[in-house]
């Protein structure tokens, strides 16, 4: 009874607790033989909690048989980046200069599913500080696709993809900042979401790019997204960007109906370097869509060609100035030798920071500095007023904006890490979301003909979640995209 | 034609307090020009009269009332303290 379990989706296991099918313990039991077999193989996780994960099923267990409420994620297993704080366990952002930084506070997102009884798995993997798209950038090693383990997952949420492609995770939190939640969905062949730009707390993540950070569900299904996007969002008075309105319950649009939505595809976001396949699923899932019911029509967003620019100015920018504050002093890595505080702060950067880290800094760096600024930062934040317009404006007409998630499949681990801009632009369709501040959903749409998960990205409109699971629900039941990784 | 020389690496690097071996400035250069050459493609965007966005959120200045509330304990601020001296952070001398 206890094998697949840790390829149910958290819904399901949710009944089977509350009507005591199965344990808590049962759950976890399953998750770590898997995880035991396959941990050294795809490397999905910085730090797993082992014994600690079942005995804290076990004490779930117990709280639930003294009457405890079972809520949607009591008992069960989830994994957390890396870069999000969780107290009294470590906390590495994939970096050896916060390799045994310790948090003294639970991130806000944390505190919501500890308040629910949740089990932590471990510390996902990730590209360090959250800049990558595969995942090969982690001081911790690189994380495997366990679909090929000779091809990456993405990035910069490998981990949490991973965790849950390979049945180690039920579902998983990672973060969002120019596709890092979405590409590894869709390379791993799952759900991945990024809300709304201040509708999840960002109180207890490591800050990467302050404007455009967001943390979000990795997940097995859509319904899971939506009842694991309800645990997390929510106003924080500890985050001065979170949003103060009431939401609703996101599983209200789990409603199989895609009647007279208006769907946008631009033609932009169609990028010439896609994989034919992939565009072949583009195409089929709009004519799934057309067949029930929604207006499919191609519209153009001239400015979203400029995206990948933009963000590649004002991402680094925001990342020099938020990487700052690691420089040795109060907490990180600190160099030993140097005599002076500056050299110190030089060599604790230099010896503490990777190779794509450094290279976002100085970025960031240069396009901040005197005499660089207007013609870069400041440009890039006028581009960035026109990509937002564009939006705008295609949401008067459209109710959702449907894409590729990714414009190629898994690419082979080492294949696009000697050349930055090559890596960049995987993200080339996650981008613009972003810089917009819009909520955006990958699902998978197929399996290529090697055998490699295929996504298809569904953008709304800023606090248009609703628009997003109607469309996401019911073409993933119209897609009927079932499969696992099994021969791990 | 390059956008950015080996002088303008080591000058950004001193800005952000980054140490790089003379070798690691010979490999960055360009990948940095390559990067920033592909950025400036912006540069043929018209942007009169558009102004700049920082945030996509219509919030400003978000405060709560200045009311003292319980702050942190001296331990959990040194917690993760490389060296610490007296109850504070024990730095090398400033140069």
């Amino acid at each position: 009874m206890t094998e697949n379990l840790n390829f149910f989706p958290a819904h399901k296991l949710n009944k089977m607790l509350k009507s005591k099918e199965v344990s808590s313990a049962d759950i976890a039991g399953s998750l770590n033989s898997v995880i035991q077999k396959v941990q050294g193989k795809l490397n999905a996780y910085i730090r797993l909690e082992k014994e600690k994960m079942l005995e804290q099923a076990k004490q779930v267990d117990s709280y639930i048989s003294r009457g405890g409420e079972v809520k949607d994620f009591t008992g069960i297993p989830i994994a957390i980046k890396d870069n999000i704080c969780t107290k009294g366990i470590t906390t590495t952002c994939a970096s050896k200069i916060l390799e045994n930084f310790t948090p003294i506070y639970d991130a806000t997102v944390v505190k919501k599913l500890k308040a629910q009884h949740f089990v932590l798995t471990g510390k996902a993997n990730m590209d360090e500080f959250a800049m990558g798209s595969s995942n090969e950038n982690s001081y911790f090693g690189s994380v495997k696709n366990p679909w090929d383990t000779t091809r990456v997952p993405g990035g910069s949420s490998g981990g949490p993809a991973v965790s849950v492609a390979s049945g180690t995770a039920i579902c998983s939190l990672g973060s969002d900042t120019g596709g890092s939640i979405r590409q590894p969905a869709s390379l791993c062949g799952i759900v991945g979401l990024k809300p709304t730009y201040g509708l999840v707390s960002r109180y207890g993540l490591v800050a990467f790019a302050s404007s455009l950070d967001q943390i979000g569900p990795l997940t097995r299904d859509v319904e899971d997204s939506a009842t694991l996007l309800n645990a997390i969002c929510g106003w924080d008075e500890n985050d001065s960007t979170s949003i103060n309105q009431a939401h609703p319950d996101y599983t209200r649009f789990l409603t199989d109906d895609m009647k007279n939505m208006k769907i946008g595809v631009p033609r932009e976001l169609m990028v010439k370097e896609m994989d034919s396949e992939i565009k072949d699923s583009v195409d089929q899932a709009l004519k799934l869509a057309r067949d029930r019911g929604a207006e499919i029509e191609e519209t153009s967003l001239p400015s979203l060609g400029y995206a990948l620019s933009v963000y590649y100015i004002i991402a680094p920018a925001e990342a020099s100035s938020n990487l700052s504050r690691f420089d040795g002093v109060r907490y990180g890595y600190r160099n030993r030798t140097a005599e002076t505080l500056r050299k110190m702060y030089k060599k604790s950067r230099a010896e503490g920071f990777g190779p794509e880290v450094k290279r976002r800094i100085m970025i960031g760096t240069y396009c901040l500095s005197a005499g660089y600024y207007d013609a870069y930062y400041e440009k890039a934040q006028r581009v960035r007023t026109l990509i937002i317009e564009d939006f705008r404006k295609a949401f008067e007409k459209y109710d959702v904006l449907i894409s590729p998630t990714s414009p190629t499949t898994a690419f082979k681990i080492g294949e696009k890490i000697e050349d930055p801009l090559t890596m960049y632009l995987s993200d080339i369709c996650t981008i613009p979301v972003n810089l917009a501040g819009l909520p955006a959903i990958s699902i998978p749409s197929g399996l290529s003909k090697d055998n490699l998960p295929m996504g298809l990205q569904i953008i709304g409109n800023i606090l248009r979640e609703d628009n997003i699971f109607r469309a996401a629900y019911s073409l993933e039941k119209a897609i009927g995209f079932d499969k696992y990784p099994m021969h791990l | 034609m390059s956008i950015i020389s080996k002088e303008d690496v080591k000058h950004v690097a001193k800005l952000a307090e980054l140490d790089f071996s003379d070798g690691e400035v010979e490999k960055i250069t360009p990948q940095l020009d390559k990067i920033l050459g592909h950025v400036a493609n912006i540069s043929k965007v018209d942007t009169t009269s558009i102004s700049p966005t920082s945030h996509t959120l219509e919030i400003k200045n978000v405060f709560r009332e200045d009311t003292v509330r319980q702050s942190l304990s001296k331990e959990d601020a040194l917690l993760n303290a490389p060296e610490e001296i007296d109850g504070g952070f024990k730095v090398p001398k400033i140069d």
